[in-house]
């Protein structure tokens, strides 16, 4: 498209973008460069921020030194690792499946897109309040559901081991809708003149699978698994409400289910340690983009873009 | 048209400006207890008090308690701090020790109010360092309610204020004999109930100096596991897999639970829903009698321009009969206010039969250790308490943990 405003566009162009771009500076940038300077305080986000009292809690890495030192930073990011071990290939794994079921033009294939879409457009307190239920391990569905199988069902979010598949199960209810959408947009991109090709070659349904759709949704499932490797690391509302026991605040039982956005929450606003809590933030910031760049690094090895 | 809006809004503008004229002074109170259902009689409060003070309107402003405390922390961060709010106990330290309130003791002698009229253990929550920064205006204390016809169906003779661990574990055995969903016994193994516990048993979470932990001493352990022996050995407590999910409150409610450890809170609840039989009495002791309560208070915003008038809402908040009547009425708490008076028509109210329990208990009031560092003792020890109880941890093992976890994190 030719410019047609030639130079003299630009104050009202700036004009035009300053309602968003002020938003966009004082409450996300700003914050974000505040936060760093705030994550080498000991500040306890009570008292007025002043800068005789930052400097006098200054600590510079300190706080970075007590979290890395601790053993709690490890046991949170083996917790955070154990759901995504469990849910990402499980989700990747679910969104293919519902995708390709949906995708077949059967009768009511629409009803199904609207139902498995539901929980997507369910708040979170609520379907995780119904999950709490359905993980009882006494009057639950799950458990009843497997006894009738013969398995006597764990105590889900009772029990050390089992708490983190609990949530596991209740994020891929609530998540599979949406990236089985995304996964259907990428089936509906690959051309039909492929499956023509293959079927002239007499290829099989399971080679047309392997040969032709995975390899051309790669792109697709790549995207799928950023999202999806961010969000496991941000996990946050379904801890929240699902992991309380005896009063005792979130992360039960005895902190299995306790993950960096949880820790990041309890230090600023239960302990009164904002410094310590802007430096985990930090570190989870660290590890999301790490994750995300050596991710973009290996695309190229298994992303395949001739869709 | 135009003309008639301009007209309009310069009226409301003469209005508004007039009603600044007349010289009330508005303050603003921030606070969790008023949200929900107690919302009518806090207003009601509200009306009281800019009746008898006609120069003073008080802004309400109610948050609920899982989310005021954050936004307490918010507004002190930024410095707007509403002129007066309330603080429990657990966090009351916290902000006392950083400077952020006004101390109370010394404009007493201007408004000619004696600390006398407030119930003294509630009262003496409210002070840091000896000097007075807050004015209780509710507290609740914790007994042990039982259901009488569970006592009478296992042949136990109800409790009675001079019952020890014993007696209380001997009944909820038999109770818990009666059915096999049927328990003896509801006690939380958390903070709450077991920095109360270990003093019923000669024990104590820090010294009496107040300078260390003592968190895994011999009494303590021995506490824990009796604590413990009641979910695993006995069974007469419920475990987690055995509630399923199920409040406590409600197994009571449900008519399969002997007794349970809980606050006089549950009064409007259980007169309303149980369809039983039951009373309260004061918790037993093992070699000593403990209790403990739970209490509110007003504390005002030490940079605040209008401290005399937060003063007076804060006195009436807590002392004032019309208050404390208005409080009784809705059965919302106690007043914290040393009034025969009240407490003969808190206790002429029924059910409970035995409301002078409620009293009683004060006289063996234990307070929780007070630390800046509050909800992260409370959390540090509540995990190693779980973790006893879910049997991941002998009682020992645990409490030394927690012993030096707490050691190592919380600064006293």
């Amino acid at each position: 498209m030719k410019n047609t405003m030639g130079g003299r566009g630009w104050p009202t162009a700036i004009l035009f973008l300053l309602p968003s771009a002020v938003g966009l500076l004082v409450f996300s940038l700003l914050p974000i460069v505040a936060s760093f300077g705030l994550s080498l305080t000991t500040w306890d986000g009570l008292v007025t921020l002043s800068w005789e009292g930052l400097l006098s809690s200054w600590v510079g890495l300190g706080n970075y030194s007590e979290v890395l030192g601790g053993e709690e930073f490890w046991k949170v990011l083996g917790n955070t690792v154990y759901f995504i071990v469990l849910y990402v290939p499980m989700i990747l794994g679910a969104a293919l499946a519902v995708s390709l079921l949906l995708n077949a033009r059967r009768r009511g294939a629409s009803f199904y897109r609207v139902l498995y879409y539901i929980p997507v457009l369910t708040s979170w307190v609520a379907g995780a309040l119904i999950w709490k239920w359905i993980l009882s391990p006494q009057y639950g569905l799950l458990n009843l559901l497997l006894g009738l199988v013969g398995i006597t069902g764990p105590g889900w979010l009772s029990d050390t081991a089992w708490a983190m598949p609990g949530i596991v199960l209740t994020s891929l209810w609530k998540d599979v809708g949406f990236f089985s959408l995304i996964v259907l947009g990428g089936l509906a991109n690959i051309s039909p003149t492929y499956y023509e090709a293959a079927d002239l070659d007499g290829a099989s349904t399971s080679q047309k699978f392997f040969r032709v759709t995975l390899p051309l949704l790669t792109p697709v499932l790549f995207l799928v698994m950023v999202i999806t490797l961010i969000n496991s690391f941000q996990l946050f509302p379904q801890i929240m409400v699902m992991t309380t026991i005896d009063g005792m605040p979130p992360g039960q039982p005895q902190g299995a289910t306790q993950v960096m956005v949880e820790r990041i929450y309890t230090y600023a606003f239960k302990y009164y340690k904002m410094g310590l809590a802007t430096a985990w933030s930090w570190l989870l910031f660290v590890i999301i983009f790490g994750f995300t760049w050596a991710q973009l690094r290996i695309q190229s090895r298994w992303v395949n873009y001739d869709a | 048209m135009k003309g008639n809006l301009f007209k309009m809004l310069m009226t409301a503008l003469v209005v508004l400006s007039l009603s600044g004229v007349a010289g009330a002074q508005t303050i603003s109170y921030f606070n969790f207890s008023g949200s929900g259902d107690t919302a009518v009689t806090l207003n009601a409060m509200k009306a009281a008090f800019e009746k008898a003070n006609p120069t003073i309107k008080v802004n309400i402003e109610s948050v609920a308690y899982a989310d005021y405390f954050t936004q307490l922390q918010t507004r002190a961060a930024a410095g707007t701090l509403p002129d007066a709010f309330e603080l429990n106990y657990d966090n009351f330290v916290s902000y006392a020790k950083r400077n952020l309130l006004l101390e109370l003791g010394p404009l007493f002698a201007d408004t000619k109010f004696d600390t006398k009229v407030l119930a003294p253990k509630a009262a003496a929550a409210f002070t840091y360092n000896g000097k007075t920064y807050g004015l209780p205006e509710s507290f609740s204390t914790v007994l042990l309610f039982y259901n009488k016809d569970l006592f009478d169906k296992a042949k136990v003779a109800y409790p009675t204020e001079s019952w020890t661990w014993k007696d209380m574990d001997a009944a909820a055995v038999k109770i818990r004999a009666l059915d096999k969903n049927t328990y003896g016994l509801f006690q939380p193994i958390q903070f709450w109930e077991f920095y109360k516990v270990v003093r019923q048993n000669g024990g104590s979470l820090m010294s009496a100096d107040g300078k260390r932990f003592t968190v895994s001493s011999a009494a303590n352990i021995a506490t824990l596991q009796v604590m413990v022996d009641r979910y695993n050995k006995t069974n007469v407590i419920p475990t987690t897999a055995q509630m399923g999910g199920m409040g406590d409150w409600d197994l009571f409610k449900s008519g399969r639970l002997g007794m349970i450890v809980t606050g006089i809170w549950a009064f409007g609840d259980f007169i309303r829903d149980n369809t039983f039989d039951w009373d309260v009495q004061v918790e037993p002791g093992n070699t000593a009698k403990a209790t403990h309560f739970f209490a509110n208070g007003l504390v005002i915003n030490k940079a605040t321009k209008n401290a005399k008038a937060a003063l007076a809402w804060a006195q009436f908040m807590a002392s004032s009969k019309e208050a404390a009547n208005l409080r009784l009425d809705a059965a919302w708490e106690l007043p914290a206010i040393s009034s025969t008076e009240i407490v003969a028509k808190y206790n002429s109210a029924t059910p409970p039969a035995n409301r002078a329990a409620v009293f009683k208990s004060l006289d063996y009031l234990v307070t929780p250790p007070v630390v800046d560092q509050s909800q992260e003792m409370t959390d540090i020890l509540g995990n190693e308490l779980s973790a006893a109880k879910d049997g991941k941890k002998t009682p020992q093992q645990a409490l030394q943990d927690a012993q030096k976890a707490l050691d190592a994190k919380i600064k006293l």
